[in-house]
């Protein structure tokens, strides 16, 4: 990597942390939140859950109602933007149209005051970091899509900040360059240490970068925890449907165990892993692929009909009836087919199925 | 690193102030503005002089104790450097000291004049005085200015309010200068209205006059006798307004939008009438259209009538003011229109619009903004217009001219101008807030900080057609009465001998050589003053325009609704109500600059500013917010976020101020009539002298040069300026 730009990586703490716009327009409600140096953090969540807001108050472009914000364990809840050393990436990319590509990338080292050698070694050294060699001199409506939000991303970290933000990064790219600046974006990250918030919607992009993900829900945190933590363990119905998909069905929890409960539903009967709930007042939360179909039927397994299927070239999607609702279901395109109107045998895989409170 | 370069500023920003401040104490004379241009208060040094003291000086003399008292709140708020600046009573302490000083300063001014007490009541309370004070120089203005920095310093510390510097440096200031040569002039001028002849004061009296029936009555609409006074403003007002607006959206489409092949004439023809004299086209209207006019006289001998004075009046007005005031319509409409993002018309037109309902359903409602802001433009022109009703009025009363003859006339009734005044206003206001109910709170941001590789979109024939033709038919009219300025200027005697002959330039701009360069010309003088005070003028003018604007458009604070009417106000009160509101606030203490050419720039200033607010705003309604937060979040400070990234993405607005400001300095006539003396003559107040005269050929042949040299300086604006480079590209553009 290269040697002109380095990390001054620090962390990001909240502490009680409120927006409230007007009188009772809560868009961040009392959250507290550790953001580890040298980490990603995603905050996913879907629209208006308050993710964006929590990202613009550690920018310093909204400063928060109530609460404390830390960022290297200096407090910089009433410091303005300008005064944070925080950078952030814009969904628009907000480039400035009337500078070239270099002129944007020096703004803000012009800003820090630096001097003109340092500011043309590491604009130069920032374009190498994104392989934009060559085009300096350009407009930023010259660039296509994704040169563009490069010149963003270069923009930001040119300036080494403690905590680099970015805000919907790859709304504007289509799917196979989003993929490519994803991983892009999490080489930088790791390979220079940075501390990087990231706001998404998108679960898959969310699992694919993070180190670690808060998923926040109607202005409050749902939960915190790795990529894996959340996939397998999610604590409520909002997290397991919204990583990764789940068909949520009711169940009658036989016994609560350590590592392992048993849970039946009509005249299943089986073990799930990892249980959160301490109540009895618990669902069961079963993502699509952990669902096996057979078509020899099996008084031990649920059964049901196949609503409506399709091919989607690696796999088949399913949809299923029976007593216990309606489930949704994925297999390889390697097994055997299920038609339409077939009766099936339903079946949960080992892992990935869990309790979650009602 | 940023931070501490930061938390460094801040501090050192209140003690450059604190230092500021103590210097105008200190080393400037206290009193004394009126060599304003010359500095002759350098000459007079060494400081301690008793010909212009400072204000230590002063009260080391025991002299104008009265300004201590400021002095001691003033040095009571550096105990703030003290204190650490998370610390509530930091912000606490700046805002009182700083506020106190200010209150002290402007009471004292107040209440102490050049014969002692202004009121009797003070001299009652407090005894008789025998001091006297006169108006405020430069040691007082920059130490009020300080002591209002520091308090706009303890506002922007409050904790947890997120206030910028700058920007509430800059809302202070504005609101600090808008107070003092807005509010306070039409305040001291409104006080009049309630006055009785005996001095007293009346409530009763001032509501009766205000619905009088001479001003209300509508008897002209269904064809029985003449209008009030009033509705005849307002009438008037709404067609200039609309046609103008119209006009000016035709030529703003047409050089945008096609390849017209006249475009850039179109262009600079289109700014000619604002760069005349407002009574010259009033004069060529005459001439043309009058009882002895050329084009009446020849109509009448085709159709066997009468010559009649059919031009006199509304429709003469009408015209005139059309002429006037389409090219401002103009200068806002062709910023909006160029800004518009080409890839939303493109967007439409994917979505199966044809060019004829994207432009209907998209480029019109975006450029919304623009069009209510030049109607409110042309709305107010007209009503504030003084010099076309003037001269083409015939029997058609509006307010304006009735407000002059109020006060210029036999009868001297002050009480009834500023009863005008305040109907006139009530009109602007509604004006302004239909203007805002229309435009409602929708978004118009089209320039995002997405590059843009739209193409701009040919205009649909069906508007192209009748623009051109409208635009075409404008420009021939323009043609005709500006060919008949050249030509006045360079005959004899209008009508009566039409020799041709140079020598009405001869007098006005004659050049000796003796030793050098005579100026021996008679407009020399004049025109000189005029060019220093309007180049003096436009640069202020659109900076607080756009200063403003930005503070509008791009800041929250509270009382914003105030601030912009406050700002907007000036606009809606014509020229004379300026004048004699100035004459009437600053011929005495504290603000004495009546006679100098000071007040003539502040006038200007303030008369034109909303030009540069409006233009400002309807561009940077449409740069997208998040330009800024990205330049803030790279470390810019909000002055240079302005600076390097707002500014350059204005020029179009930014050209559109300084011409327009430059040119109404240079052409105003209704407030400039009241405020000139013989040290300080405008070039227009100087050409009205010589038509009062009947000396008609010398005042044409000296507005011609006006317009000639105002020309040039736009042309030379518009090179220094430039346009903005944002890389949009140019579509070949179909020529029609």
């Amino acid at each position: 990597m290269s040697q002109v730009i380095k990390t001054n990586a620090a962390d990001v703490r909240f502490e009680g942390v409120s927006k409230i716009y007007g009188k009772d327009a809560v868009a961040v409600g009392d959250i507290d939140l550790t953001v580890e140096a040298g980490t990603l953090v995603t905050l996913l969540g879907p629209s208006g859950c308050g993710k964006t807001t929590t990202l613009r108050m550690i920018a310093g472009l909204e400063l928060p109602t109530a609460g404390k914000i830390f960022v290297g364990g200096e407090d910089v809840t009433d410091l303005p933007a300008t005064q944070r050393d925080i950078a952030m990436v814009f969904q628009s990319y907000a480039l400035f149209p009337h500078m070239s590509v270099q002129e944007n990338i020096a703004y803000g080292l012009v800003n820090s005051g630096m001097g003109r050698d340092e500011i043309a070694e590491r604009t130069s050294s920032g374009m190498d970091l994104v392989g934009l060699k060559g085009f300096e001199k350009r407009l930023p409506s010259e660039l296509s899509g994704g040169q563009q939000q490069r010149v963003a991303v270069a923009r930001a970290i040119v300036l080494e900040p403690q905590v680099l933000l970015f805000d919907e990064p790859l709304s504007n790219l289509d799917a196979k360059l989003r993929r490519q600046v994803r991983e892009e974006i999490r080489e930088l990250q790791i390979g220079l240490g940075l501390t990087v918030v990231y706001v998404t919607h998108d679960q898959e992009e969310a699992l694919a970068v993070s180190d670690k993900i808060v998923v926040m829900d109607k202005a409050k945190i749902a939960q915190i925890g790795t990529p894996v933590d959340l996939y397998d363990r999610p604590n409520s119905v909002f997290v397991a449907d919204f990583i990764g998909e789940a068909n949520i069905l009711d169940c009658d929890v036989l016994s609560l165990g350590e590592s392992e409960s048993s849970v039946r539903i009509d005249n299943y009967q089986f073990a799930v892993g990892n249980v959160i709930p301490e109540d009895r007042e618990a669902r069961l939360a079963v993502r699509p692929r952990n669902i096996a179909l057979s078509s020899e039927s099996n008084p031990d397994a649920l059964s049901g009909t196949v609503k409506k299927v399709s091919y989607v070239g690696s796999h088949y999607e399913y949809t299923i009836v029976g007593t216990f609702g309606e489930v949704f279901a994925i297999e390889d395109a390697t097994l055997p087919l299920k038609s339409e109107g077939s009766e099936v045998s339903i079946t949960f895989k080992g892992r990935g199925s869990c309790l979650v409170p009602s | 690193m940023k931070r501490d370069l930061q938390k460094a500023g801040i501090d050192s920003n209140l003690r450059l102030w604190l230092l500021v401040g103590i210097a105008g104490y200190l080393l400037l004379p206290w009193y004394g503005l009126e060599d304003f241009w010359t500095l002759g208060w350098v000459i007079s040094f060494p400081l301690f002089s008793s010909d212009n003291p400072s204000g230590l000086f002063l009260i080391s003399q025991g002299d104008s104790l009265w300004i201590l008292p400021s002095l001691l709140t003033f040095l009571f708020s550096g105990i703030a450097l003290r204190l650490p600046r998370a610390n509530p009573s930091y912000s606490r302490l700046l805002m009182i000291t700083g506020l106190s000083t200010v209150i002290l300063v402007v009471t004292q001014g107040l209440s102490i004049g050049i014969r002692g007490w202004t009121t009797d009541w003070l001299g009652e309370l407090f005894g008789p005085l025998n001091a006297r004070q006169y108006g405020m120089g430069y040691g007082g203005l920059i130490f009020t200015v300080s002591a209002l920095m520091i308090f706009c310093h303890g506002l922007a510390s409050r904790p947890r309010k997120g206030a910028d510097l700058f920007v509430t440096g800059a809302i202070g200031l504005v609101t600090a200068v808008v107070s003092v040569f807005v509010f306070f002039p039409i305040f001291i001028m409104l006080m009049s209205a309630f006055r009785t002849e005996d001095g007293g004061g009346s409530l009763l009296l001032f509501f009766q006059r205000l619905v009088e029936q001479k001003l209300w009555q509508v008897d002209c609409l269904v064809g029985a006798g003449p209008c009030g006074v009033a509705i005849n403003s307002f009438l008037l007002a709404i067609s200039v307004g609309v046609i103008t607006t119209v006009l000016g959206l035709c030529f703003a489409l047409i050089i945008v939008r096609t390849g017209f092949r006249f475009n850039k004439i179109l262009r600079a023809l289109s700014v000619v009438p604002i760069i005349t004299p407002p009574f010259v086209i009033g004069l060529a209207i005459i001439l043309l259209f009058g009882l002895s006019g050329a084009v009446t006289t020849t109509v009448a001998e085709w159709l066997g009538l009468n010559p009649t004075r059919w031009v006199y009046g509304f429709t003469g007005v009408l015209i005139a003011q059309t002429l006037a005031f389409t090219p401002i319509a103009f200068l806002v409409l062709i910023g909006v229109v160029e800004s518009v993002s080409p890839s939303l018309e493109e967007a439409a037109q994917t979505l199966r619009a044809d060019r004829w309902t994207s432009f209907k359903t998209v480029t019109l409602p975006l450029i919304r903004p623009g069009l209510a802001n030049a109607f409110l433009l042309g709305f107010i022109e007209s009503m504030a217009d003084f010099g076309n009703p003037l001269v083409l009025g015939g029997n058609l009363d509006v307010l304006s001219t009735e407000i002059f003859f109020a006060i210029v006339g036999a009868q001297y009734d002050q009480s009834g101008a500023a009863i005008l005044a305040t109907i006139l206003l009530g009109f602007t206001l509604l004006a302004f807030y239909f203007q805002r109910f229309w435009l409602g709170k929708k978004s118009y941001v089209t320039v995002t900080g997405k590059g843009d590789s739209g193409i701009p979109t040919q205009l649909p024939k069906r508007v192209a057609i009748p623009a051109i033709s409208i635009v075409s038919l404008w420009t021939v009219f323009t043609f005709v009465v500006y060919g008949m300025i050249l030509y006045g200027s360079v005959v004899e005697l209008w009508g009566v001998n039409n020799t041709l002959t140079f020598k009405h330039y001869i007098t006005a701009f004659g050049l000796d050589w003796k030793d050098g360069i005579v100026w021996s010309g008679a407009a020399w003088d004049s025109f000189w003053t005029t060019m220093m005070i309007s180049v003096t003028a436009a640069p202020f003018t659109a900076a607080v325009g756009l200063l403003t604007a930005y503070l509008l458009t791009r800041q929250k604070f509270y009382g914003q609704n105030a601030f912009e009417f406050g700002t907007m106000l000036s606009f809606a009160i014509p020229g004379t109500v300026i004048g004699v509101s100035y004459i009437l606030a600053f011929n005495v203490p504290p603000i004495e600059i009546t006679g100098t050419g000071l007040i003539l720039v502040i006038s200007f200033i303030f008369r034109n500013m909303p030009v540069g607010v409006r233009a400002g705003i309807a561009s940077m309604t449409q740069i997208d917010k998040s330009l800024d937060e990205s330049s803030a979040t790279l470390g810019a400070s909000t002055w240079a976020t302005l600076r390097h990234v707002i500014m350059p993405l204005l020029r179009s607005a930014t050209v559109a101020a300084l011409v327009y400001s430059f040119v109404r300095a240079m052409t105003a006539i209704s407030a400039v009539i009241f405020l000139v003396s013989a040290e300080y003559d405008m070039a227009t107040s100087y050409i009205i002298g010589r038509v009062e005269n009947n000396d008609y050929g010398l005042a044409i042949a000296y507005s011609t040069t006006l317009i000639v040299v105002m020309l040039l300086a736009i042309l030379l604006l518009q090179f220094l300026v430039g346009r903005t480079k944002i890389g949009r590209r140019h579509a070949e553009l179909e020529s029609i």
